[in-house]
């Protein structure tokens, strides 16, 4: 702790917890992208499942997707989260200790998923695999995480309640929705349960879930990190602080309905897939409002980006989000659908909003964040940040670009048909020719996992040349 | 489909809940005077603590 003067004692920040989160979302954006290099290594050559159970592509699959978006995206989240209310609320966490019980309940989930998802236990639902009593922990975490946010909020020593928080705040009730309405299951055993929904009905669940946590937590909560540390590395402020309250509340209203977009041409009804449809092309106008406010935030300090890596981060990340949000509501409609679907262009989709939006923002965050729990102003080395962020992009345009190739052709090749109505290619014939476009896909994995690990170098070197410091609280400006 | 006699009470009153939230915002006076919002997260806002010491290179830390 550094008091400047003794004789003041000034109140702190509670940045020990934010310290915490950041450092293991880096530790675990390194551990999850590894899984993801393996299983993009596994997908190109299968013989690297070595025939063990506990290695093979299935079960991993789901440790990379939830280490990535909960463990990696989610403690950056808390981070954040936590770090944005209190500065801009002029005061410290409200319960503390509570907020300390999230962070070693939130590695509690992680650990308990990196084990069970291996061993096979699993819900069977994308992103809400873990079994039930680890449901259970990541509710009582979560309720804690939201008593701290509000509680903090509620003893605000400024008036106004700045737009990130009410992004992060939409972000931790949804997700509380999403979470016990989705989860919900009947115990058969320890590490056993079965849905409390069946069918389509149980599909439609699952993908309202899916498709929000996608927008809650990967779109609302790191937009909640953009419009704060955006304006603070850019020393500008938000572009357009009206359209951010009128765009927060359009997304958080549209995003509810784009769920089914996920089940086109399945059994859900025609007239929820219409919905999911339509919403998700109305999705587009508060997304893009989001987007471009971030971006003219730079309005009349574009120059700041030729020397600043941590904006490149923040900047370009934006400009995946818009391009995500425009690919997105694209292939939310139907006809588009009818070829993309079971695709990779759906993988090609999702990793251009996870590596190119959630990713970068997170990394260009982070990078703010760590030298200052350390009382420094930069990273060890700003040239390894520069580093980092072209490794990074050009990671992601390959896997990108690969899995657009690969799913084009994986739709055109399983709709071509014969004149007389038998289909020209056999399933396996389409895995052969996506081969290359998955050793590309790889390529472009590791060199995305080589910019997370130039950074762990650099996060390490700036903690040991730093002291872990708590801010101090600047006396209270009433609004 | 007889979930929907659930589920639809319950997104309306969800979506009340949301409006009430909203017009709290509202007359709370959240929504007065935006462009100094935009500029608060900037400020620097030294505090006039007697002594304060050393120029701090981040206003909302120091």
């Amino acid at each position: 702790m550094t008091q400047s003067i003794p004789a003041l004692a000034a109140p702190v920040y509670s940045d020990r917890v934010v310290r915490n989160f950041a450092l293991a979302s880096v530790l675990w954006g390194v551990v999850g992208m590894l899984v993801g290099v393996v299983i993009a290594a596994q997908l190109t050559w299968p013989e690297l499942n070595f025939g063990i159970s506990w290695f093979s592509y299935g079960r991993l699959r789901p440790l990379h997707t939830n280490a990535v978006i909960f463990a990696f995206g989610g403690c950056a989240l808390f981070a954040s989260s936590y770090y944005v209310v209190q500065r801009t609320c002029q005061v410290s966490l409200f319960a503390e200790k509570l907020a300390m019980f999230t962070f070693w309940g939130w590695q509690a989930v992680i650990v308990a998923a990196a084990i069970s998802l291996p061993m096979g236990y699993t819900q069977g639902k994308e992103y809400a695999e873990l079994e039930w009593p680890i449901d259970i922990l990541i509710t009582i975490v979560w309720v804690a995480y939201a008593v701290v946010f509000f509680g903090t909020i509620g003893i605000r020593k400024v008036r106004h309640i700045y737009v990130a928080n009410w992004f992060f705040g939409a972000y931790i009730l949804a997700i509380a929705l999403l979470h016990i309405v989705n989860s919900a299951a009947i115990p058969a055993g320890f590490m056993k349960s079965y849905s409390a929904y069946a069918g389509v009905q149980d599909a439609m669940v699952q993908w309202w879930y899916g498709h929000n946590a996608v927008g809650f937590l990967l779109t609302a909560g790191f937009l909640g990190m953009m419009y704060y540390f955006i304006p603070k590395q850019a020393e500008r402020p938000v572009y357009s602080y009206r359209l951010s309250i009128v765009h927060f509340w359009a997304l958080i209203f549209t995003y509810m309905w784009a769920g089914p977009h996920h089940l086109h041409y399945t059994a859900l009804p025609d007239w929820a897939q219409s919905v999911g449809m339509v919403f998700s092309l109305v999705l587009l106008a508060p997304s893009w409002g989001g987007m471009i406010n971030g971006v003219m935030t730079l309005s009349g300090a574009w120059h700041k980006l030729r020397d600043d890596p941590i904006l490149k981060f923040l900047i370009v990340a934006l400009s995946f989000y818009g391009m995500a949000t425009f690919e997105g509501p694209m292939m939310s409609v139907k006809t588009v659908n009818a070829l993309s679907h079971y695709t990779d262009w759906t993988i090609g989709h999702v990793h251009a909003g996870a590596l190119g939006w959630v990713g970068l923002i997170s990394m260009g965050t982070l990078y703010y964040l760590v030298p200052r729990m350390f009382g420094q102003t930069r990273m060890y080395s700003v040239r390894a940040i520069e580093l980092h962020f072209w490794i990074a992009t050009v990671g992601i345009v390959l896997y990108i670009a690969a899995m657009w190739i690969a799913g084009v052709m994986q739709g055109l090749m399983w709709r071509a048909v014969n004149p007389d109505g038998t289909l020209v290619y056999s399933f396996v014939e389409s895995v052969k020719a996506t081969f290359p476009f998955y050793v590309v896909r790889l390529v472009g994995g590791l060199l995305y996992l080589s910019g997370m690990l130039i950074m762990s170098w650099n996060v390490v070197k700036t903690a040991l040349n730093g002291r872990m410091v708590s801010a101090p609280i600047p006396s209270a400006v009433m609004a | 489909m007889e979930s929907l006699y659930l589920l639809l009470p319950l997104s309306v009153l969800l979506v009340l809940a949301l409006i009430g939230v909203f017009g709290w915002a509202v007359n709370a006076g959240q929504f007065d005077d935006l462009e100094r919002e935009g500029w608060r997260v900037l400020e620097e806002d030294r505090g006039n603590t007697a002594g304060a010491a050393c120029a701090p290179f981040d206003p909302d830390q120091a």
